[in-house]
């Protein structure tokens, strides 16, 4: 994998010692806090409602064995022993002490790790497949792309102050893991019909208060100008987007006000200005990331044991659902559940951590992923050895059988801890679970996204949930807004708002509704609950969730 | 006529902890919502919430919250604030670990 150059390392270590300066002189009173919170939010800290929340990148939701111990180590020693991984495949950690932030930079530095450009208006955290260079079905490793666009945003002069934040997601398969079409910018890798490779460039994707698809602004970009052609989108962007309202701020709204044809051609204008600025020195980086990417020395090991362990049905459920295809086939792709039911989801103690990482280790070419949908992944792992990473999972609580399934669930830290909040959300993700788990219905109902965001902003991708949840204050009360039919894959759609929302009581029993609607129109097992919506539309799942209003009109 | 004022607290996050503290009438900040002045004059809020944010070496965004006179003090009235007083849901943590 991608290790720091010396760069890399010190500028992430003269920014540890900037802030640890700032934060000796916030604390001697030097500083106030309106000099001190911009300073703050860019190396990551935030003010939440109990207490700091340091947010640390996890670039590409990769990482090695060694970082994730330093993460554990971190949770440990200056938190409460355990981490949150968000859907931007970060870390968050929820209660560090501000006297004790610097500490924890420099423990994150010496692994390679930062929590810069994690907040402000930059261009944040780059995010990928998760499965990135194990997928069966990839045209190409996205992570390069991301690396070199991770190298080219940090600290970009002309981008520390874009009218709002600005994210970018990368992947290299047709199947969208990476919500690429709502994100600023979703790039996605691919062939032309003459094998030669290249990007499709997606703009303008957001979800927020006015959730927008991306829109193909080029088709088929040559590998060779992708930073050029970003950087026109940015620079295009930076000039025009809005600054006056910071609800109208973000690219999606200027391609929507301008409309994409403008912007295309902005953009094309300011990209054949640039274009020869770029000596090709990013090429040559380029390169040199690409062989940092290159994919492990595969195994070869006697599989007979997993065939045989799948004889265990507890094995076998686990193998069918938390298993995904390897680009080799002697491989399979483990994603460990950070959702046992009752849990938070994407929370993960130290002890598990360590756990995970000691399996990347051992078994799994020393590599381990975050995935938006808030688990942890093991991208190769040679088959003989499943069955010992089954059993080390369970001896972990980590071998909950249920990705992609309705326990499964995305949900933001909510007004348990972040300070914009309007409800919460983990507390109805963990009722949500448990009462499917007590239903013993999960297996039966198949594959089903439910997403919960604790506010309109929406970082828990409630539109693209294939039920998706909106915590609100209802003069003073939570209130929790469904919609339905929602997608965050290459079929992107937002969902449709189902009706009035549902009081913290009523919300569980209302998806439980909802799942008995869909087992009873469903054709049979095979059709999902998101094909079945398709079929149908929203009426029959409106009469299931206002079983009165259908009472009263009748 | 103007509305009838609703009894605020003045609070804010501790600047080296950052959890929830609100102001008590002899000028302490307390980690007890409790132990707040219950402030149930405009002016006065107006007031105490200037004297707050001009100690931003203790407090860090100072504002009025409403609040209700209870049995042993000041209360939450807003799901926010009575979650500010308690910690999370999810785990035991923050100040209803210390009680
Ligand atoms: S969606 Fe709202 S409540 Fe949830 S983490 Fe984002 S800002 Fe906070």
């Amino acid at each position: 994998m991608y290790h720091y150059n010396d760069f890399d390392e010190a500028f992430v270590r003269n920014r540890v010692a900037e802030f640890r300066a700032q934060v000796e002189r916030r604390i001697d009173g030097s500083l106030t806090e309106d000099e001190f919170k911009p300073l703050r939010l860019m190396n990551g800290l935030y003010l939440q409602l109990h207490a700091y929340m340091l947010r640390v990148a996890i670039p590409y939701g990769t990482l090695n064995s060694r970082q994730m111990r330093q993460l554990a180590m971190i949770a440990e020693r200056w938190d409460k022993g355990y981490g949150h991984f968000t859907t931007r495949q970060n870390i968050q950690y929820n209660w560090p002490e501000l006297c004790d932030v610097p500490a924890m930079l420099e423990a994150l530095a010496d692994v390679g790790m930062h929590a810069i450009q994690t907040s402000g208006n930059t261009i944040r955290n780059v995010t990928a497949d998760h499965f990135a260079g194990a997928a069966a079905d990839e045209v190409a490793d996205p992570r390069p792309v991301a690396e070199l666009l991770r190298q080219w945003s940090t600290d970009h002069p002309e981008f520390q102050f874009l009218p709002r934040k600005f994210k970018i997601a990368v992947t290299g398969a047709e199947a969208d893991r990476a919500v690429i079409r709502a994100h600023d910018i979703g790039i996605q890798i691919l062939r032309n019909d003459a094998g030669e490779l290249g990007y499709r460039m997606i703009v303008g994707g957001g979800l927020g208060r006015t959730p927008m698809i991306g829109k193909v602004i080029r088709d088929f970009l040559p590998e060779a100008d992708l930073l050029p052609y970003a950087e026109a989108i940015v620079s295009v962007y930076n000039l025009l987007g809005r600054r006056d309202n910071k609800y109208k701020a973000r690219i999606k709204i200027t391609v929507h006000e301008h409309g994409i044809e403008e912007i295309r051609a902005l953009v094309e204008e300011r990209f054949a200005a640039l274009k020869p600025q770029f000596s090709g020195v990013d090429r040559q980086l380029f390169a040199e990331i690409q062989d940092a990417f290159a994919a492990p020395a595969w195994t070869g090991a006697n599989t007979s044991a997993h065939d045989a362990a799948l004889a265990d049905p507890v094995y076998r459920a686990w193998a069918d659902t938390n298993l995904a295809a390897h680009r080799n086939p002697d491989y399979a792709i483990v994603s460990v559940s950070l959702k046992k039911p009752g849990a938070t989801p994407g929370d993960a103690t130290a002890a598990q951590m360590r756990v995970l990482a000691d399996l990347a280790e051992t078994f799994g070419h020393d590599e381990l992923r975050i995935s938006h949908e808030q688990n942890v992944i093991l991208p190769h792992v040679h088959k003989a050895y499943l069955p010992a990473i089954h059993k080390a999972l369970k001896g972990a609580d980590l071998a909950t059988a249920n990705i992609g399934l309705i326990s499964d669930i995305i949900a933001c830290p909510g007004m348990d801890y972040c300070a914009l909040a309007t409800a919460r959300s983990i507390p109805v993700a963990q009722e949500i679970a448990t009462r499917f788990e007590e239903l013993k219905l999960e297996h039966e109902i198949g594959a089903l996204k439910i997403k919960i965001s604790g506010c309109i902003n929406a970082c828990g991708h409630h539109h693209v949930g294939h039920i998706g949840i909106l915590g609100l204050d209802r003069a003073g009360v939570e209130n929790y807004q469904i919609t339905l039919g929602g997608d965050g894959t290459e079929t992107t759609v937002i969902g449709e708002r189902a009706g009035p929302g549902f009081s913290a009581d009523e919300i569980v029993p209302a998806i439980e509704r909802l799942v008995w609607a869909y087992l009873d129109h469903r054709h049979d097992a095979s059709e999902t609950f998101l094909q079945t919506y398709r079929r149908l539309g929203l009426a029959p799942f409106k009469a299931a969730l206002y079983p009165e209003a259908r009472a009263d009109a009748a | 006529m103007s509305r009838q004022f609703t009894p605020k607290v003045v609070t804010a996050n501790a600047l080296l902890e950052g959890d929830a503290i609100w102001l008590t009438e002899d000028d302490r900040w307390s980690r007890d919502i409790r132990e707040a002045e219950l402030i149930e004059d405009e002016a006065h809020a107006q007031l105490r919430l200037l004297q707050a944010q001009s100690q931003p070496d203790v407090a860090v965004g100072a504002y009025l919250a409403d609040a209700a006179k209870g049995a042993t003090g000041p209360e939450p009235v807003h799901f926010r604030e009575a979650f500010r007083t308690r910690g999370p849901s999810n785990y035991p943590h923050g100040k209803q670990e210390i009680r």
